[in-house]
Formats: C-alpha cells, structure tokens, sequence
C-alpha cells in the first residue's frame, strides 16, 4: 500500500478482507497528486471551445467563420459542414434517437453546440469564440412538458422524417389497468397528487471533457477521458467515427466526481475526436461550469399525475400517469427494453392489489439528457412518487405515516415478492428496518416535542420515507443499452510472489473501487488487499463491461471479483493437491490455504501455490500452468436494497426557510464488504438529496432561457445544510449475490429527498393546511405555500 | 507582462497575459495540479490555496495581483515525506472520495487550524462551507478536522 508508514492506521485497522479498511486511493488524493483529466498534457496539445447557441430555439441563417479564422492562434474553426463531410454531424444517442454534434439546421435548446474552435491555448480558443458570427431567426420556445403536445406547439424535431408533434415516444405502460380500475372502485380512501420531480442536475465538482489523439500513421486514436463506462464509450465510437474499435484506446484516470453526467457521449467528445483527426495533434476540450449545467446530462424532469388508495386501513392500488421532459433530443440513459427506466418499481415496498403505470415522452426546448443522477434510471422519480403519495394517503386517513407504511409492506415471508409491474424483489424484513430507524430517531419523543412545538407556534417536521429499489443492471436476457449486455468482466492474475492484479470493467468516480475490490479478493484468496492492484479505467489493460453507475459496481463487477477468485482458488486447490500429494476432495480450505482435512499442520499456503503454478515443477494432469483466471459476469436479477430514512425540519414561520435538522438512514444494503466506504456513500447521497430537496433545480424562462446556469443559480448544499447524517443499518444478504451485497451509492438520493419533502409537509399541513410542495421547496415556494399560493405545478 | 510570485517558497517568474488568472499560472508554470478549477465564479472551492496564510480562491484572483505575496498549495502541506495533520485526517476519517475538493478543503482546513486550533464543529462547518463536496456529505471532513486539531493539540503536549 502506498500510504506512508507514520499513519496510525498503517499499524492498526488492516483487515485481509472485509472491514473497515482505509482508502488505498487516498495517497494521491490528499497530496493533490491525482491526475485528473485537466492536469494531463500531451506534446503540441491545443485546445477547444464550443460556441453555443443563446437562443432556445432558431433557425441557422449563416455561420461566418472568417473573422475567427484570422485569429493568430486558432488552428481550425469546425462547423456541422466540415462535420457533414466527415459523417459526424449527428450522433446516435443511448435511446436510438438523434442528436446534432454541431448545429446546422437550427438550434433546439439555449447552449446547444454551434461551432468548435481549435486553438494554441485554452484563452485564444474561448477568444475566438466571440469572432464567429451567427445570424439566426429565433423561434418560439417549447419549455413546458404538458404543453409541449398542444396543437399549436412549435415542432421542434422538424430534422426526423414523419414526425409532426413533439412526441418523443409512444405512450409505454405497465401493471394491470383492469385490475387497478377494480382496486381504486373497491377502495375506501382515494386520493390524487400532481407531483414533479423537477430537473436537476449531477454537477460533479470536475467538468467533463476529453482528449483526443489521432495518430495518422497509425491509425491509433488515444482517448483520455474521465467516463463513467470507458468500454461503452469505445463501442460508441467505434460506430460514430467509422474507426476501428481495437485501434480505440480510452484511458480514464481519475475522476471528480459522475453521478451519472460522465454517462453519455456528449457532442463535445465527438468534436475533440474529429478536430483531432482534422488537425493532426491532440486536442483538449474541458467545459466550463456553465457549458455542464446547461447542455450535459440533466436529472429527472417527471411531471407525474398519481392516484392511491386504501381499504381497510392498508394500501391497495397505485395509478401513475407520467410526462417525461426529454429536451430536444431523446438520450435517456436506459436499457433498451425499458423506455421509462425502472419508473415502474414506483409501486414501493408495498403489498399492493393492483396498479398501472402510464408515461409518455415529450421533446423540449430544452438541453438533452435524463441520466440518472445517483440512480437506476428513473428509480428515484419513482420513490419519490410513491413516497409522497403514501403520505398523502396517510393525511387522508388521519393515521401515522409510519402505521400506514407497517401495515401496507411486503411481509419477510412473500421473498422472493413478484410486484404488480413485474419486478421479483429478492429479500428483505421492511419492518425491521422501519423500527431501527424509529428507535435511532426517538420517534415518538419526536411527535411529543412536535406537539409541544405546534402549541408554542413553531414548525417542526418529521417526514419518513422507505425505499426499496433495483440495482445492478442487470440480466442479460433483459437488459442491454445499445444491444451491448449489462454485464462486466473481471480478470485475475496472481504472481509468482503471491501478490496479484486484478482488472475489471467498471469505473471509479470515487467510489473507492481501489480498496473494495482488493478487499474481495483478500476475502476470498487471503492476499493482504495491500498485495492486491486494482487495475481499471484503460480499455487496453481491461475486460469489457458497462461500467459504473445505477449502483452496479458492487452488484455487477464485485460479483465478477468474487467469482473470478473461486476461480483461481478451485485452481490452487488442484496445484496443493499436487504439493501435498493428496486428492483435491481431501483438502479444506481456510482464508490463503489449502489444507489436509484431517491433518490441518500439512498444508499450502496461496503464495506458496503461486510460485509453483509457475515453477518447474509438474502441474496436475491436464492444467496448464500460472494461477490466474477470467470471467464475465451476467447477474441472474437485480439487487434490492432498501432503507428508512427519517428526516426532522425546523421551518422558520416568519420566511419559509426550512432547516434538516436531524436526518437517520438505516440502509438495508446485504452484506457490507467495506463499511467505512459505505457509509460515506451514503452521506454524499443524503447531501445530494438536502440538495434536490431544498435547493438545486434547472428552470427556464418561457424563451428557454436557463436560469440556473452557474453555481451561483444552482445551489449545492454545503457543510452549512446538511446535518450531522445518523446512520443505522440491518443486514439482510441477497440471496443470488455470490458475496450477498447489494450495492448503496444510489439508495441515499433516492430515499432522502421524499424524506425532506414529507418532513416539510408534515410541519404545514396541520397548521397552514399545505398539502403539497414541488421540490425543491425553497423559502420563497415553502412561504408562498404557507400563505395558501402554492406554485401551480409548471 | 513579467511576474514574480512566491509559490511553495520557490520563486516563480515568467512573461504572463495581465488576465491570467492565479489557478492557471500555478497549475502551468509550477505545473503544481494539486490546485483544481471547478467553477468559475467562486462558489466551488476546489482552487482554494494560501497566500500569506489566508485562504483564497486562485480563480477569482489574477496571478498579477501576487507578485511580492506567499502563495501555498497542497503540494505544500507534506514536508519531508511527513504529512500534515489535515491530510492524515482527512486519510483517518474518510474523508474524501473522488478528491477532485480534497486540495481546496485541505487548505482550508489548514487555515481553520492555524487561526483556531481547538475549533467546534460548527466553526469547522462555518469555515469549510465556501467549499463544495460533491461526495462526502461533509461528515467525515468535520471529523478529519476534529482529529487534526486533537493531533497537534497531543503534539504539542508532547513537546
């Protein structure tokens, strides 16, 4: 391990396996010596710039190029033209639509990428970029998804032959809508909610960009750039840019952050990758903070109708009616099969008769996008639904949120549960879990000082939410993105030392994969997790696989760790059998040794097995020789982890501003391989979560004029919003997970904002009869609501 | 323009463009990429580095404003192959993930420290909120500023 020496740590906690282990990566980091894509320089490098469009929606007139031409410094002007001629000028998206890497018929959303300049340094480029002169014939803006199907609504994706509206898909459904239609008839409390999960966005502290460098002689195009799934990455080039995908190498080193932006292929990438085959050198193109808020990957933008009901005191059916904001150009991050995503897990932890799931997609003028920020494609829209309605269902029945939610779960029994969408929930004990988080909360005590609160005129909330969600995408008879299977790839080599290389298919963002990963094989060979280099984030040192991202590291490619070290251990197994001269079936095995049953003194040890896979001493019959083994992993279901969240509010009467106070999260998430690391997952997601609840949202004027295009705009919760996160957890191991792990990074985004938000309701509803707020419920929308002026839904 | 500016108490000096911005001169001429760009307009805190023992954001600050002063950065902080207290805090209590903020926070942390070596949680929150971490949720960074103050503070005692 590279950590030095005088860190207590190095004489204290290091667990051969799973435990609390410090970060491996950290010795870099906290000397400022990671190497982010922005601190790597490559010989005669130049740089570009995007112009982009200030205008949500207009036609193209002329693009002049000269005036920046003349610029001193500036190499090349690319415009969708040059890229035409190339067949770049449109791209294929993850969702089988279109999208334009240049504009060159007209602009559809306000930051749209119009022309890439090329020049000797980062300052001339962005220079040259007022030199071009653009004459465009505006047009009216789409920005409202319910009016973007209005017959007089502008068309905004004129480019697709046939298409005459703005419809983005056909209308997708799920659930039976017979059976709901005879649960809501026979219920005895209904109740409906317009409810908008708003647009946001991941905002990882590093930008996005890339390097591209085109060998002509060669034909080799090097990539260096920080993606979430560099082995996707190059299959999409490889198809866009016509090259050959082995003569593709994409390297990532480390990256600041993903959340689910560095998923896509954004038209930047495509530009650096052309200006650098045009201009012979490498190029390097870094957006700006404003350039990742206003035209990479967005989050969410649901606009949802919901019913629920209940009878007899338990929930019985769920009716779900969705428009999803695709922006201009469709490039939702899912699976193929599953043009909402996984929305349809929306019927929760519940038991339900029945229930029916509607949604259909609009373009916009609007930057595309919909990836999924900290989530399994739209999961968390549709936690937060379910959520809120549950509450609202409990407002209805003037009973506890919580007894609601106890007498409505799925019992420990019905595992493995078919839920009425179709999703087969692999394990768990709900009510457990709720009871942890209440007893960590002091829940009752809670309502008391609530009680008392109310009498003295002050507005304190307690919100619950419990979650259950779908991780680790996934099956290949039922997934893939792009016709490429979900499944990751894992490959071990052990030395002849002892010590080994373990490479794998998925994609640090800071998730610590250089620790966990060394951790399984640790735990399942014995090799100190020192002795164990994780190797990934280069497409030529690295088996293919999907990447990281809807929780799936863990689920996906430590599954593939774990299976891959059984791999090597049934070799050594047969190499000690040979040593020891005795039957494979003779031997036991103990954390790095092969033993004689029986004879427990006599055995060998996993390095001593290493050196003799590659002595030149005999190999049992048939085996060749070296002790290292390859998988590819294709996961049999989904994980399911869960979690109770309780969220505590404070609301100041006097201007709306809401404070989280206290926030518990009990996570379900099996088996913990490196508690230290999930427990820092998670309080990143409940930040983001105080965040999305709060403060960070991505609004437009009727132009399509964004209006959160800094982070002066879009606001991100800082050491000053977020309490002090309490954590609990109960352990319930999934059942087909060959370590029982669930995967976490997402659950904690996904739970905490309907936590908040039902918090903030719970502490107006009995005082300013407030029955709903949208996110993200600022002091002006929570003090508007309190005066009986909710913001109408958009 | 020609500069001359005290980075890491090397003296650094070169023909610059008067608008180049100080996070750009010390990650080009020192070529010190520890000091990261997140923003553009102040908010983020990853380019946050000392001069003259102050915390400030290097991409709000032209490298002509710094001729005559002390700049600081990461690369700084560990002397001799021994770290400072901060980054073994930061090591201790998990207190960083993707690391792109660790340099700002770092340096932040020092400057907490070296003003008010026994600070509350509420001072470190206070002083580390013009900084965004996108990964922690904050948590583990006030500990590591805990553990770092209780280290020096032992320290000391042992002197």
């Amino acid at each position: 391990m590279a950590v030095v020496e005088n860190l207590p740590s190095a004489q204290t906690e290091r667990p051969i396996g799973f435990g609390r282990l410090k970060r491996k990566e950290d010795a870099r980091f906290i000397r400022g010596k990671g190497t982010y894509l922005d601190d790597i320089r490559l010989p005669g490098m130049v740089h570009g710039a995007i112009l982009r469009s200030p205008y949500a929606h207009a036609r193209i007139v002329s693009i002049d190029t000269s005036r920046a031409l003349a610029h001193p410094n500036v190499a090349a002007v690319v415009t969708a033209k040059d890229l035409e001629t190339l067949g770049l000028a449109w791209m294929p998206t993850i969702s089988y639509d279109t999208q334009a890497v240049l504009a060159g018929d007209k602009v559809r959303f306000q930051g749209q990428e119009v022309a890439f300049v090329i020049a000797t340094d980062e300052y001339s480029a962005n220079d040259a970029l007022a030199l071009i002169d653009v004459e465009y014939e505006p047009l009216p803006a789409v920005v409202n998804a319910r009016k973007a199907l209005d017959p007089d609504a502008p068309v905004i994706r004129d480019d697709k032959v046939g298409q005459r509206d703005n419809l983005a898909s056909p209308t997708w459904e799920a659930g039976d809508q017979a059976a709901t239609d005879r649960a809501f008839a026979e219920a005895d409390t209904v109740v409906a909610r317009d409810i908008i999960y708003p647009r946001c966005h991941p905002a990882p502290l590093e930008t996005c960009g890339m390097i591209a460098d085109f060998n002509p002689e060669t034909g080799q195009l090097d990539i260096y750039n920080g993606n979430q799934a560099p082995h996707a990455h190059r299959t999409v080039y490889a198809h866009v840019a016509g090259l050959p995908e082995h003569m593709i190498r994409i390297r990532c080193s480390d990256i600041g952050g993903g959340f689910g932006n560095k998923v896509p292929v954004y038209p930047g990438y495509v530009c650096a990758i052309a200006g650098s085959i045009v201009a012979g050198v490498p190029v390097k193109w870094v957006e700006n903070r404003s350039e990742n808020l206003m035209s990479t990957g967005f989050a969410r933008d649901y606009v949802m109708r919901s019913e629920m009901c209940a009878k007899n005191g338990k929930i019985t059916g769920l009716r779900v009616d969705v428009i999803a904001d695709h922006g201009a150009f469709d490039s939702t991050a899912q699976p193929t099969k599953f043009p909402a995503g996984f929305f349809h897990i929306v019927c929760g932890s519940y038991d339900l008769e029945a229930s029916h799931v509607r949604v259909k997609a609009v373009y916009t003028n609007k930057a595309p996008g919909g990836v999924a920020y900290r989530c399994s494609f739209r999961i968390t829209e549709a936690v937060y639904l379910v959520e809120r309605m549950v509450d609202a269902l409990a407002l209805e029945m003037k009973v506890d949120p919580i007894d609601l939610r106890m007498r409505s779960f799925i019992a420990p029994e019905q595992f493995p549960y078919e839920t009425t969408t179709g999703w087969t929930y692999d394990s768990g004990n709900y009510a457990e879990t709720m009871r942890v988080a209440m007893d960590i909360a002091g829940y009752e005590d809670l309502r008391r000082e609530q009680a008392e609160k109310r009498a003295r005129g002050e507005l304190m909330g307690i919100g619950v939410a419990f979650f259950t969600e779908g991780v680790g995408a996934g099956p290949r008879k039922h997934m893939d993105i792009l016709g490429l299977a979900m499944n990751d790839g894992a490959d071990l080599r052990v030395h002849p030392s002892g010590k080994a290389v373990v490479s794998i298919s998925c994609q640090t963002q800071g998730q610590g994969h250089e620790t966990t990963f060394a951790q399984i094989v640790a735990e399942e060979l014995g090799i100190p997790p020192e002795d164990v280099e994780v190797r990934h984030g280069d497409t030529d040192r690295s088996p293919y696989g999907l990447g990281t991202y809807g929780s799936r590291s863990t689920p996906v490619s430590g599954a593939a760790v774990a299976v891959v070290s059984r791999k090597v251990r049934d070799k050594a197994r047969l190499i000690a059998a040979t040593m020891l001269e005795t039957r494979p079936e003779d031997l036991a095995w103990e954390k790095g040794r092969w033993y004689v049953k029986g004879d427990p003194e006599k055995g060998a040890l996993i390095e001593e097995i290493a050196a003799r896979a590659y002595s030149g001493e005999p190999m049992p019959a048939e085996l060749e020789g070296g002790l290292d083994a390859q998988v590819i992993y294709d996961p049999p279901n989904l994980t399911y982890p869960y979690g109770a969240y309780i969220a505590v509010v404070d609301i100041d009467p006097d201007t709306g501003h809401v404070t989280v106070r206290r926030f518990i999260a009990v996570d379900d998430c099996g088996v913990r391989i490196n508690p230290m690391i999930v427990d820092g997952q998670i309080h990143g997601g409940l930040a983001e979560g105080v965040g999305i609840a709060l403060m960070e949202v991505i609004t437009f004027d009727e132009e399509g004029n964004c209006l959160n295009s800094s982070f002066m705009d879009y606001l991100i919760p800082t050491a000053l919003e977020c309490p002090d996160f309490e954590l609990g957890e109960t352990v319930t191991p999934c059942p087909h997970h060959p370590l029982g792990a669930k995967g976490v990074g997402e659950s904690p985004n996904v739970g905490s904002p309907p936590a908040i938000v039902n918090a903030v309701i719970d502490a107006l509803h009995e005082t300013h009869g407030v029955n709903h707020i949208d996110m993200p419920c600022t002091p002006a929308r929570v003090w508007a609501a309190m005066q009986g002026r909710p913001e109408p839904p958009q | 323009m020609n500069v001359s500016i005290s980075v890491n108490g090397e003296q650094v000096s070169r023909e610059i463009e008067p608008r180049l911005l100080l996070v750009h001169f010390i990650r080009e001429t020192p070529g010190l990429t520890g000091t990261h760009w997140g923003c553009d307009t102040s908010n983020c805190g990853a380019c946050v580095v000392q001069m003259d023992g102050e915390p400030v954001k290097s991409c709000t600050i032209l490298a002509a404003m710094c001729e005559g002063h002390e700049i600081r950065t990461v690369e700084s902080l560990e002397v001799g192959g021994q770290l400072d207290p901060v980054q073994m805090g930061f090591h201790e209590h998990h207190a960083l993930q993707c690391g792109f903020c660790t340099p700002g926070m770092l340096m932040t942390a020092r400057a907490l420290l070296d003003e008010n070596p026994n600070p509350t949680d509420q001072e470190i929150r206070t002083a580390i909120s013009g900084a965004i971490c996108r990964c922690t949720g904050y948590k583990n960074i006030v500990s590591a500023v805990r553990w770092a103050a209780e280290y020096e503070a032992a320290a000391k005692q042992e002197v």
